[in-house]
């Protein structure tokens, strides 16, 4: 399947179906590790912040595509994009906490304090840097962040349940905590690999 | 609190190992290990970043105002990390064609923020810089170990020689080479550090 002879929302609905199951980007691009690991304890904390990576995720992508293609490569500065991608992160999620906080309490509450866990989530970067990989149109760009975003959202909430139900049972001495989450995440992306091999974008 | 460089090193190799104990860094620890030639750049890569900014981070530390202390520090270490990419791009452009995008998150490396945040901004430039090399070595000393195992089992190689036992008897893992292998490499790994670290202090 070649990109170009698709229509324009077949197009963006395969994207984003790639970049959530057949790509995950916690299961099968190992981004975002950390804060999952140290996050996914509870289904509701898990909601909370995989929300707001998706919701930024998915921004920051659009932005970091026009800046890289609109002023980075017309200026011949490729090499600056570390930086900038970076800086358009931190400044993104900077401002959303301070709209956030301006318009809405409850929600601050329940989102304010993921946020400035996101600017060091490896995942969102990833998914930059990955699209730049990609001969993507501005919409596929969003496309493929929204859908990654999406993954990692549904990959944490599963492994949020899962850690929910496992603290009951009674685990050997140094297996709890993340080394059995890291297996039960070997087991989900296990499954995951299922997918691969479905779609190829 | 005042280190001497022995308990920096030993707490950045072993006692708090920055993968096993304080659980950071692990994207690019599950990414790079399937080969072990990426996982020694990846290496060198990280222990350069963490060892500089460190350092830089530690000189800057009373000059920095405390309320955007987490953007500068970005600022310091994505300027760290170019370098390496500039490097390793311009030295072998084949395994920069695979581990580039995990050179670029070195960045968001939670590892290289952590030893910021942790110790180089209470603590003096040279032990900082010390501390750094120390968590930069713990973190490369667990990734070669499981470079070690995953490609002998998923490709039947090392660094790109053919093991003998291929060709004769040997049928390669690809899981091992696969995302679901490196899970449960690291959490194999984790479970038996952390069980004998226990059995230690215990003693």
């Amino acid at each position: 399947m070649e990109l170009q002879n698709m229509g324009f929302f077949t197009s963006l609905v395969l994207i984003f179906i790639s970049a959530a199951f057949t790509d995950n980007i916690l299961l099968a691009r190992f981004l975002g590790m950390c804060s999952c690991l140290a996050i996914s304890k509870k289904v509701d904390t898990s909601i909370g912040l995989g929300g707001a990576v998706m919701f930024v995720t998915a921004s920051t992508t659009a932005f970091n595509y026009l800046m890289y293609k609109y002023v980075l490569v017309p200026l011949d500065i490729e090499y600056l994009r570390l930086l900038t991608f970076i800086v358009i992160i931190a400044a993104f999620t900077q401002l959303l906490e301070m709209i956030i906080e301006r318009f809405s309490e409850k929600l601050y509450y329940t989102l304010g304090i993921f946020l400035p866990l996101i600017t060091v989530n490896c995942a969102i970067l990833g998914i930059a840097l990955f699209m730049l990989n990609k001969p993507y149109t501005f919409w596929q760009a969003f496309a493929f962040g929204a859908g990654g975003g999406f993954g990692w959202f549904m990959a944490i909430t599963l492994i949020g349940g899962i850690r929910e139900k496992i603290k009951e049972s009674e685990l050997p001495k140094g297996l709890a905590g993340p080394a059995i989450t890291l297996i039960i995440i070997g087991i989900m992306s296990l499954a995951f690999v299922g997918f691969s091999g479905m779609l190829k974008i | 609190m005042a280190y001497t460089p022995k308990q920096v090193f030993l707490n950045g190799i072993w006692l708090d190992n920055p993968i096993y104990r304080q659980v950071l860094g692990i994207c690019s620890t599950l990414a790079v290990t399937n080969l072990l030639a990426n996982t020694l750049f990846m290496c060198f890569g990280l222990i350069f970043t963490t060892a500089l900014s460190n350092f830089t981070i530690s000189l800057l530390r009373d000059y920095i105002p405390k309320r955007i202390r987490m953007i500068v520090q970005v600022l310091i270490i994505s300027c760290y990390v170019m370098m390496v990419d500039i490097i390793i791009k311009a030295l072998v452009p084949d395994i920069h064609r695979f581990i580039g995008p995990y050179v670029g998150l070195i960045i968001t490396n939670c590892i290289i923020m952590g030893r910021a945040e942790a110790f180089a901004s209470q603590n003096k430039p040279l032990l900082s810089l010390f501390d750094g090399v120390a968590s930069g070595v713990g973190y490369s000393l667990v990734l070669i170990l499981i470079a070690s195992v995953r490609e002998p089992l998923g490709f039947g190689t090392l660094l790109g020689m053919t093991l003998p036992a291929r060709d004769q008897w040997w049928h390669s893992w690809i899981i091992m080479v696969m995302p679901p292998g490196a899970f449960f490499m690291l959490g194999l790994f984790t479970w038996l550090a952390r069980r004998w670290l226990v059995r230690e202090v215990k003693s």
